[in-house]
């Protein structure tokens, strides 16, 4: 088996500019709490919030396919915040982008280590 | 994979209106990922549920797009303002066409 390294790859980007359309991203409103190192990448518990946001992507741009999820928040969601458990292949940035109410973007990331890769392989 | 998929939910049963209620739910599922290679070096191809909704009398409170990241037995934890009493819906959709639902009524004071 070859190790490719992990980093950004150009599909997380094509990703991100498919939610935002390209707009600019602030570096504030969004929280996305993650383990600074998960020992089992098959299961690494995430939680994104941002007050006001109508919907969040989950991207682990290191991730053979980036994508991990969209939340979107309906009229009865209490606190815009979500948690969940991801895969990831290795360690590597997980960003999170909200998507504002007003139309306006904010992105946060957040490093996590991984010792045992979540995508088989 | 439509067999063995069984949703649990943790949802208080009464609430106060107006008050953010905390939702939890597990659905177990396989989740193949469609990264994985079996005995004879062939990928085993992706099964996943693709969606999951929970809705309120009819009204959204979230409705989540999943990939193939999402862990095996997907886990979701959210939040939910009821305005009156009803039932929560919850809608899992799977790559295969399966859909699965459960419920949970909560009574408002």
């Amino acid at each position: 088996l070859t190790v490719l390294p992990f980093r950004v790859n150009a599909a997380a980007d094509d990703a991100i500019a498919a939610f935002t359309g390209g707009a600019a991203m602030a570096d504030a409103g969004v929280t996305l709490t993650a383990p600074e190192i998960a020992e089992n990448g098959n299961t690494v518990p995430v939680s994104v919030s941002a007050e006001g946001a109508t919907a969040i992507l989950l991207l682990a741009a290191g991730n053979p396919t980036p994508g991990v999820a969209t939340f979107n928040f309906g009229e009865l969601a209490g606190a815009h915040s979500a948690s969940t458990r991801i895969r990831l292949a290795g360690t590597q940035d997980v960003v999170a982008i909200a998507k504002m109410a007003d139309g306006s973007f904010a992105k946060a990331s957040s490093t996590v280590k991984v010792t045992i890769g979540g995508c088989g392989g | 994979m439509a067999d063995g998929v069984k949703p649990r939910i943790k949802a208080p049963k009464s609430a106060k209106a107006g008050e953010a209620i905390v939702l939890k739910t597990l659905i177990s599922h396989n989740m193949e990922s469609g990264q994985r290679k079996n005995k004879d070096g062939s990928v085993i191809p992706r099964s996943i549920i693709n969606r999951f909704t929970c809705e309120f009398n009819g009204k959204s409170v979230i409705d989540i797009k999943m990939e193939a990241a999402i862990s095996t037995n997907p886990y979701f934890e959210f939040e939910a303002v009821v305005p009156e009493s009803g039932e929560l819906l919850f809608t899992w959709y799977d790559d295969d066409g399966s859909v699965y639902t459960d419920k949970k009524a909560i009574a408002v004071s």
